[in-house]
């Protein structure tokens, strides 16, 4: 279950490790916006070395690498490929074209680097009204696109509208961009909250994302780690009834019937997946263990 | 009948008057924190008198105090005895400036070692932000208003001849008077005692480093599983930034259950006194303050108490403060595999601290916590032996670390409730070996100089010696 | 690499965690390293240091090294980027 992605600046030395121990379901080492351009050579080989030398456990690990324009976004690639990261970060995606280039690259890396061909997935980071109004195109581009994602400030620069807190302004860019990675199949992620010290306002952000369909949000602090992970945990009531649902559609399969009655209400497959998604929150939340689950069913 | 008067027109005439000699001890205590002028200036006043040989007990020696070293030099201080000494100053120490062995006792040790009749105090001068002119006097009152006097009260009582030092004198009688002029021989006003700004200068902010938030969260949840989190919970915890988080994680656990704690104490600050206002302790036991809020509050609220050391930690009291603590959060610069604990010396031996009330706490609590990463930049929190055993490791219950957490293997039955809880219990040989696979291990060197200072246990016993560094 | 194509170089900061590596040009190899670890790690640091200075074969330049407590894999990606930048044409930007 990725909950949360959390940015690590790619030229500290520090943050790289404490990425090790941040509760984050998915690492993005940045060697984007975070990295000065005078420090890109620095931040590339310092993230190809922690990747090498650190043990960040089981978490996802992304590297957000420089935009197409820039010419070292090869040696980007070449760097972070080789030292083990499973998914990039290609931000400004404006359509297929955008990650067919990458596509092309990653197929060459690959191969030079005796890397199972399409190991190496493609997180598209949204941020431009053109990459909006692509979304759909840029998700189905190639099989290695795993997530959109959104980003809210550079998207609103591009429309001429000020970022609020609440997020009006970007309503209908979150539903397009949910729409998009949900025809295609592939995950939807949030775009940060930018305020580190409002744990309260990222709560509640991730909350009215999360209701909207997202899977996750990006963060651009550690802070917000603990916010995002809480709103996307289950209340015990609904976890209770997931387990109910699971129980009941696992009789009704067992009885050869397709839907099933709980409580007077009628239980069919929708029903089933959103409580399967339900009980895998729960998980990811630690509310529920092998144990707990065995003794419900 | 005539009654001589107690104010002395300068610190000069006080000294003299007390009948300080060659080879004697004078006593302070550090309520003033990094704002303190009055060590200094008494010191440089003897040192005028052309008084030798002196031995400085203080209660704890900071940064603004380096000028003690001065005195060093010229001959004027030649013993150290205190519960805490600076970097800046241990430095110095760790060289070999001083001749004699400094003597590091716990806030709860000096006081017992006083009344035990080991440690004696030919002159105590005590700081006061607020005084009358028979010796009544505070920290509350007064421009330097510092709080608590607590490390004080020990001074007034045993000490031979005691001079109250402060910078406003109010109308006989102060009313709120911590030491009272029963054992009050002089008093002095100077210009400024110390610089308020400076007073509350400690490092009282919940921390934002995300490693510490982590392992706060981590301990409080310990403290939730501990099965001591209930109505009447007792607690303490220093003003560090992680300690200082971990009651802010476990004040949200209190309140989700509604729990309502009897006491928090020690230093106070003011994130303890808004779980006072808040409702979630019923009262505060303050041995010092440590910033501005907690000052304020000491002065104004009557659940919020002043202690002495004595009955904060003394062992030779009939009872303590301490013997009452249900969870104490404590740091640490090293911890061993035995759970002894170093917080006198860094990781080349040399001084940058001391107990405080570290050892005293820990043997009082029924749960001690050390709260500290598995590493600092590239040095292991975890070794084999630490280089100073601070508070001994049957004392210590738990470590908390950002890899997990390590139980004291005399309490498996706690680790059992911390298991069941769900929370990452592991063998502190496991976190040493984690530490040591991202850092490397560390090369120790065995060479020794000769000894430079002594820890005393709380008891009075040696607990270790701390050797001469030689670059 | 050559020493005659060798400039002054640095890579790596001065915060905690970090190392801040410089290279000047010199006629022999001279590596200098401050570090408040040196007792605990001074050996390993410098085997380190060695390994990656023979990896990109250089044999001249003074070294110097003023570490803040950084880890092993970060020492050698600051002096490896330092050692880069010193045989590159710009500095810091290669694009």
């Amino acid at each position: 279950m990725k909950r949360s992605y959390l940015f690590l600046p790619g030229n500290q030395p520090t943050m790289l490790q404490n990425g090790a121990v941040l509760p984050a379901d998915v690492l993005i080492f940045d060697l984007e916006d975070s990295v000065a351009p005078a420090e890109k050579d620095a931040a590339r080989e310092l993230v190809a070395s922690a990747l090498r030398s650190i043990d960040y456990g089981r978490r996802g690990l992304a590297v957000r690498i420089n935009d197409l324009e820039k010419l070292y976004v090869k040696k980007d690639l070449e760097a972070v490929v080789t030292a083990g990261a499973r998914s990039v970060m290609v931000p400004k995606v404006n359509g297929a074209r955008t990650l067919h280039h990458v596509a092309v690259m990653l197929d060459l890396i690959e191969e030079e680097c005796g890397i199972e061909k399409g190991r190496t997935k493609v997180i598209a980071l949204i941020e431009t009204a053109l990459g909006i109004e692509k979304a759909f195109e840029a998700a189905m581009s190639t099989p290695r696109v795993e997530a959109l994602a959104l980003g809210g400030e550079d998207l609103c620069a591009d429309l001429g509208c000020p970022r609020t807190k609440e997020g009006t302004e970007i309503f209908y860019s979150r539903s397009r961009l949910l729409l998009a990675a949900r025809a295609a199949g592939v995950d939807a992620v949030d775009t940060p909250f930018t305020d580190a010290r409002d744990e309260e306002g990222c709560y509640d952000d991730t909350v009215y994302a999360r209701d909207l369909g997202f899977d996750g949000k990006l963060s651009i602090s550690p802070h917000h780690l603990r916010p995002i992970h809480r709103a996307f945990t289950p209340t015990e009531e609904a976890v209770a009834f997931a387990l109910e649902v699971v129980d009941a559609m696992e009789r009704a399969k067992r009885e050869g019937r397709g839907a099933v009655s709980l409580r007077g209400k009628m239980i069919d497959l929708p029903v089933l997946r959103q409580a399967e998604r339900t009980l895998e929150l729960a998980r990811a939340s630690g509310m529920l263990t092998a144990e707990t689950e065995g003794a419900s069913l | 009948m005539t009654r001589q008067t107690k104010v002395m027109p300068s610190l000069g005439e006080a000294i003299r008057q007390s009948g300080l000699r060659d080879g004697m001890t004078i006593s302070f205590h550090h309520h003033l924190r990094e704002g303190d002028r009055v060590l200094n200036s008494v010191l440089a006043e003897c040192s005028v008198l052309g008084l030798k040989d002196l031995t400085v007990n203080a209660s704890a020696l900071m940064g603004c105090h380096r000028s003690i070293l001065d005195f060093v030099r010229d001959g004027t201080v030649t013993g150290i005895e205190c519960n805490f000494m600076h970097a800046q100053i241990g430095q110095a120490i760790s060289r070999g400036a001083l001749e004699r062995e400094v003597v590091f006792r716990s806030h709860g040790g000096r006081p017992a070692a006083m009344d035990r009749g080991e440690s004696r105090i030919d002159v105590a001068f005590i700081a006061a932000s607020a005084a009358d002119a028979t010796g009544n006097c505070n920290g509350k009152q007064g421009n330097a208003a510092f709080g608590s006097i607590g490390y004080a009260m020990p001074d007034a009582e045993h000490a031979q001849y005691v001079v109250v030092v402060t910078d406003q004198l109010f109308e006989y009688p102060l009313i709120g008077a911590s030491i009272s002029e029963e054992s009050v021989d002089a008093v002095v006003v100077i210009d400024s005692i110390g610089d308020p700004l400076r007073i509350m200068s400690g490092t009282t902010r919940v921390t934002r480093d995300p490693i510490g938030l982590l392992i706060a969260e981590q301990a409080a949840k310990a403290i939730g599983a501990s099965g001591l989190l209930r109505d009447g919970f007792t607690f303490q915890t220093g003003a560090g930034g992680t300690s200082l988080a971990v009651a802010q994680y476990l004040g949200e656990i209190m309140r989700e259950q509604g729990i309502v704690g009897r006491f928090a104490s020690g230093g106070i600050t003011g994130l303890l006194v808004n779980l006072l206002r808040e409702g979630l302790f019923e009262t505060l036991l303050d041995v010092q303050c440590f910033d501005r809020e907690a000052v304020l509050s000491i002065g104004e609220d009557a659940r919020h108490g002043e202690i002495s050391a004595t009955r904060y930690a003394s062992p030779a009291a009939k009872s303590s403060v301490v013997d009452h603590l249900d969870v104490v959060i404590l740091g640490a610069t090293e911890i061993d595999t035995d759970f002894n604990v170093n917080v006198h010396t860094d990781s080349n031996g040399v001084i940058m601290g001391g107990s405080g009330g570290h050892s005293d706490t820990a043997a009082g609590a029924k749960l001690s916590i050390i709260v500290a990463p598995i590493m600092r930049a590239r040095m292991p929190l975890i070794v084999d032996r630490v280089g100073t055993i601070s508070t001994p490791g049957e004392d210590i219950d738990l470590l908390v670390t950002q890899y997990g957490l390590a139980c004291n293997p005399r309490r498996s039955e706690l680790a059992s409730r911390l298991e069941r809880a769900g929370l990452p219990v592991v063998p502190i040989h496991d976190l040493k070996a984690k530490a040591e696979s991202i850092t490397g291990v560390p090369t120790r060197s065995t060479h020794k100089g000769r000894p430079i200072a002594r820890v005393i246990s709380r008891d009075g016993m040696l607990l270790d010696t701390i050797a001469m560094i030689e670059d | 690499m050559n020493s005659k194509q060798m400039k002054r170089a640095r890579a790596g900061t001065l915060e905690s965690g970090d190392v801040l590596v410089t290279i000047e040009p010199a006629d022999a190899l001279e590596i200098k390293l401050y570090s408040p670890v040196i007792n605990q790690f001074g050996d390993a640091i410098m085997r380190s240091v060695r390994e990656v200075v023979e990896s990109f074969g250089v044999t001249s330049g003074t070294i110097s090294l003023e570490d803040q407590g950084a880890l092993d894999c970060t020492i050698r990606a600051r002096l490896a980027t330092a050692i880069r930048r010193s045989f590159e044409e710009e500095e810091g930007v290669d694009a």
